[in-house]
């Protein structure tokens, strides 16, 4: 078996990966340093209409050149984005531990039927009597989203779970407009992914930051006093980011609307509450969800998402334009007459071939199958949990739900810190946790495994995290030049951000 | 469950290493008021077969076989087969942002190319890894103007996408910026006179979409001379990619927002589609989104990283250039393999392909109809006037499965009985002769003006 570390000393103890085997993979350059004038991967068919002359149609407007496109063939395309994509990992290759990110399988039946060509060729525009099955499939999915989530009014345009932020924090901001005074602060836990903040501000508000407990949730003695006329909402993540459920949520939204404030909640660990429990019973009057976590949609290197906005009936009239609705003769439609709508956050209806994949998740879940994957996912992190908590700093107790969060508290000691526990998890076969997140723990280890896991998996993995414990106590610096068994070793980001190399050049000399 | 790899006794065997009794106790922070006890009222749990039944007769009552004359920011072009068979790789299909260099490189490889094929194509210096869509692009890049420029007013063409328009108010409204709105002329492009004259020291930019609405070839190079000379930004929305093949780019903006959904990208009613921003260097500091760079590791070899994430949310938080984080990603890949197979003479001989059949379906359908706008240059799109309604007009093709040109009275009801027409490589000349005819059988008594 090939040696994937190179022990530094005989002695020190270099522990053996399990899940994994080094193996050779295809150097490949860039595209552009592969081409050759005259080579083609396309063909088109002949034209059946007259040539025409473009500089003659288009004048001044013509273009000369279209640059330093590449010119390569079938074969070699084919090679290229191949040999490219074994440099990658992937949820389909093993555990995705990122907390936060909710990297669970994606099924491939969601990507067969997003194609089909009646789905895949609708065009936007195309006549509503000839839309009314991709117009059921939003209905349907916003039924289904309503029921989960147990709130009133939905709306599928948000692209992603920022956009969905900020078309939630619109929806407040409406609200509070429409009853004399917007309102000009937003409360936000430090513990918050940073998309909060961020929109807050595009929103036009001022962010007001609230201070977690001893407990790592909202502190709600705090809360009461920072809450006053000039606060429009709380953006609340629950589970939080430790993976805490707030357990005094109906306090938290009892403290909001006593002051006419309303309660935000950021859905991106909705994963830990589908089936067991319903944002929309426990006091959130907004919120918006990952179809890129929850319900399964391929993150696919860092996009496309999709972010519904679910909200109570009081917010419903400020909904983006334009809606779904139900004809008296059954057909669907979309109403466009909104006169308090916040008005559209994205061309036409939102990323609708994240809605097709969504609802087919759903479907191949039903009820029993979308709680016994919650439960999974919550049993998955607390068995990570279990059996790690003797070697890694655990700063917070409160039961976890379906990410825990340790500490690199114990292994600092030895000058070992989060991100370099990360790059020594990848000699062992796996994707790193998230690191660094959330800032309430000083050198997190944010590990989110997800139901996608079985036993096995998760056993290697914490084998892994145990060697590596090992590691850091007797044989630090073999985790500081981690990783070893890469195509490439750590990058120097900081030369990249000085002079940024952004694109590549053809070679003028 | 299919998707959940664990059985039941291992279930069991979890629990108790865990040290509890029942899954419900992993669950006892959840005040047992608003724990459910009864399934969700959802579907039930469907067999695969089902699944694909269920979406086959959704596709079943969407448009099928219908010939179409639609455009407007949504482009149908031929999808060449290698995209879905090289997106489909789970190594691209289900990897993450990707935060981990080391075990990323293809990613992010195939990320710099496109970043370099997007500047390529715009003439721009740099651009970014993505953004949703064209229409959230084109609202970002207004922001990154006013933050340049530290002005608060925003001119916007009425002929850039009427639906990026609303967008970019949406986001405008509570930033303190105010957009105007900017005529057009007889030609149908930027009324160039009503832009010197809307233009005040207080201009942050000005927005333009070209080829724009009306499928007409805005002139860049006069529109940057007059937003110049009084400090303020041009950006440049480009809605319809595969014109960049056979139009001159538009070198002299200072921004380019551009939506790549016509390099490979399926329609699916409305999204996902790509946008991205391109730019000036010197205007690096104030990109939204991701970026990544290229760097070497210890040993001098060469790797690609996320770079100068100091712009972004998750380390600025409120005072970050935008709340993005997701983008599109997958498909941006999607555009890049697009454009690798046409490549530098693909890309060209395709976009004169569309430039023929447009010609050629203005020649037939206007002997039926009034060309508006005809002598203006344009790509693929044109507005047509008719006598009979749109409406009528649409029915009429309908009827033989056709869907005919987007009626305008929505957005421009000043243009009367107004369609946009669109024809791409795939629209075949029987099509547009059948349309013709179809179009030379108005009723006459149809006629409202």
């Amino acid at each position: 078996m090939a040696t994937i570390a190179e022990p530094i000393s005989e002695k020190a103890f270099t522990g053996t990966p399990r899940k994994v085997t080094a193996h050779i993979t295809q150097n490949e350059a860039l595209m552009f340093e592969k081409s050759s004038p005259g080579k083609k991967g396309y063909k088109l068919p002949p034209l059946d209409v007259p040539e025409v002359d473009a500089q003659a149609l288009l004048g001044s407007a013509a273009r000369e050149s279209t640059g330093a496109l590449p010119e390569l063939s079938e074969i070699e395309i084919i090679r290229h984005f191949t040999r490219l994509s074994t440099w990658n990992y992937a949820i389909d290759l093993g555990m995705y531990p990122l907390g936060s990110c909710t990297m669970k399988y994606n099924p491939r039946v969601n990507e067969y039927v997003s194609r089909l060509e009646g789905i895949a060729e609708a065009h936007p525009y195309q006549p509503e009597s000839l839309s009314q099955g991709a117009l059921q499939v939003i209905k349907s999915l916003q039924e289904c989203l309503l029921e989960i989530t147990g709130m009133d009014a939905i709306t599928l345009q948000p692209a992603a779970g920022a956009h969905g932020e900020f078309t939630g924090i619109l929806l407040v901001r409406a609200y509070h407009q429409s009853r004399g005074n917007p309102r000009k602060t937003i409360i936000i836990p430090d513990s918050a992914h940073g998309t909060n903040p961020a929109t807050a501000a595009i929103c036009g508000y001022q962010v007001v930051n609230l201070k977690s407990n001893a407990q790592g949730g909202i502190d709600v003695a705090a809360l009461e006093a920072l809450v006053n006329e000039d606060t429009a909402a709380l953006m609340l993540t629950n589970p939080s980011t430790i993976g805490v459920f707030e357990h005094q949520i109906h306090k938290i939204a009892d403290v909001l609307h006593a002051r006419g404030a309303l309660l935000y909640m950021d859905g991106a660990n909705m994963n830990a509450l589908v089936g067991k429990t319903r944002p929309g019973d426990f006091g959130v009057d907004v919120m918006h969800l990952n179809l890129h976590k929850t319900f399964s949609t391929p993150h696919g290197g860092g996009g496309p998402g999709s972010g519904p906005v679910a909200c109570k009936k009081i917010l419903e009239p400020f909904l983006p334009t334009p809606v779904v609705a139900e004809s008296s003769d059954g057909t669907l439609h979309f109403n466009y007459n909104r006169p308090q709508s916040v008005g559209r956050v994205r061309m036409f209806y939102g990323n609708f071939g994240m809605f097709v994949r969504a609802l087919a998740y759903i479907l191949a879940n039903g009820p029993d199958g979308l709680r016994q994957t919650t439960e999974d996912a919550v049993l998955n992190a607390n068995y990570i949990r279990a059996k790690l908590e003797d070697l890694y700093e655990l700063p917070y107790k409160t039961p976890s739900m379906h990410e825990v969060v340790f500490s690199d508290r114990r292994q600092v000691r030895n000058g070992i810190k989060t991100g370099d526990l990360a790059k020594r998890l990848i000699d062992y076969g796996f994707h790193p946790y998230t690191t660094s997140f959330p800032l309430i723990v000083p050198g997190a280890l944010m590990i989110e495994p997800t139901e996608s896991e079985s036993r096995e998996e998760l056993d290697l993995f914490i084998d892994a995290m145990r060697q590596i414990a090992r590691e850091a106590e007797e044989n630090p610096q073999l985790i500081l030049d981690a990783p070893h068994s890469t195509r490439i070793s750590r990058l120097d980001e900081t030369g990249a951000a000085r002079k940024p190399i952004l694109r590549w050049k053809p070679n003028t000399e | 469950m299919r998707y959940l790899p664990k059985s039941p006794a291992e279930r069991e065997a979890m629990l108790a290493e865990i040290g509890v009794s029942g899954i419900n106790d992993l669950f006892s922070s959840v005040p047992e008021e608003y724990r459910l006890t009864h399934d969700l009222a959802i579907p039930r749990q469907m067999g695969e077969s089902e699944i694909v039944d269920y979406f086959k007769q959704a596709a079943a009552h969407n448009a099928n076989g219908y010939s179409s004359f639609l455009g407007a920011g949504a482009y149908r072009h031929y999808r060449p087969v290698i995209i879905d068979s090289l997106v489909q790789r789970g190594e691209f299909l289900t990897s993450y942002t990707p935060y981990q260099a080391e075990i990323t490189q293809g990613t992010l490889q195939a990320i710099f190319e496109f970043q370099t094929m997007i500047c390529e194509l715009t003439g721009m210096d740099i651009a970014n890894a993505s953004m949703y869509d064209g229409s959230t692009g084109a609202a970002e890049a207004v922001m990154m103007a006013v933050r340049i420029t530290g002005r608060g007013d925003v001119l916007v063409a009425r002929t850039v996408h009427p639906e990026y328009r609303e967008v970019m108010q949406t986001y405008a409204q509570h930033q303190g910026h105010v957009a105007h709105e900017l005529a057009y002329g007889e030609d149908g492009r930027v009324d160039l006179k009503a832009l010197d004259q809307s233009l005040t020291e207080n201009t942050a930019c000005v927005l333009v979409q070209s080829p724009n609405f009306f499928g007409l070839i805005e002139d860049i190079p006069a529109i940057a001379d007059i937003v110049h000379k009084k400090g303020a930004l041009l950006i440049v929305s480009i809605a319809e990619a595969v014109s960049l093949g056979i139009v001159r780019p538009p070198v002299e903006a200072d921004i380019v927002s551009l939506e790549a959904q016509s390099f490979g990208v399926a329609l699916s009613y409305g999204g996902p589609y790509c946008g991205v921003i391109a730019a000036k260097e010197k205007y690096l500091r104030q990109m939204p989104g991701r970026l990544v760079g290229e760097t070497k590791d210890k040993h001098g070899r060469r790797g690609f990283v996320l770079t100068l994430s100091t712009r972004e949310q998750h380390i600025r938080r409120e005072k970050a250039t935008s709340n993005i984080c997701t983008n599109q990603a997958l498909v941006a890949l999607m555009t890049t393999i697009f454009l690798t197979v046409y490549g530098k003479e693909g890309i060209k001989e395709l976009a004169q392909q569309n430039l023929a059949k447009a010609h050629y379906a203005v020649g037939a359908l206007s002997r039926h109809g009034k060309l508006l706008f005809a002598g203006t240059p344009r790509f693929h799109e044109f507005v047509l006037e008719t006598d009979e309604a749109p409406e009528q007009l649409n029915a009429r093709l309908l009827d033989h499965k056709i869907i005919g040109g987007l009626s305008l009275a929505r957005w421009y009801p000043e243009l009367g009985n107004a369609t946009l027409w669109c024809a791409t490589e795939l629209t075949t000349r029987e099509q547009i002769d059948q349309a013709a005819a179809i179009l030379a059988e108005a009723p006459v008594a149809a006629a409202v003006r």
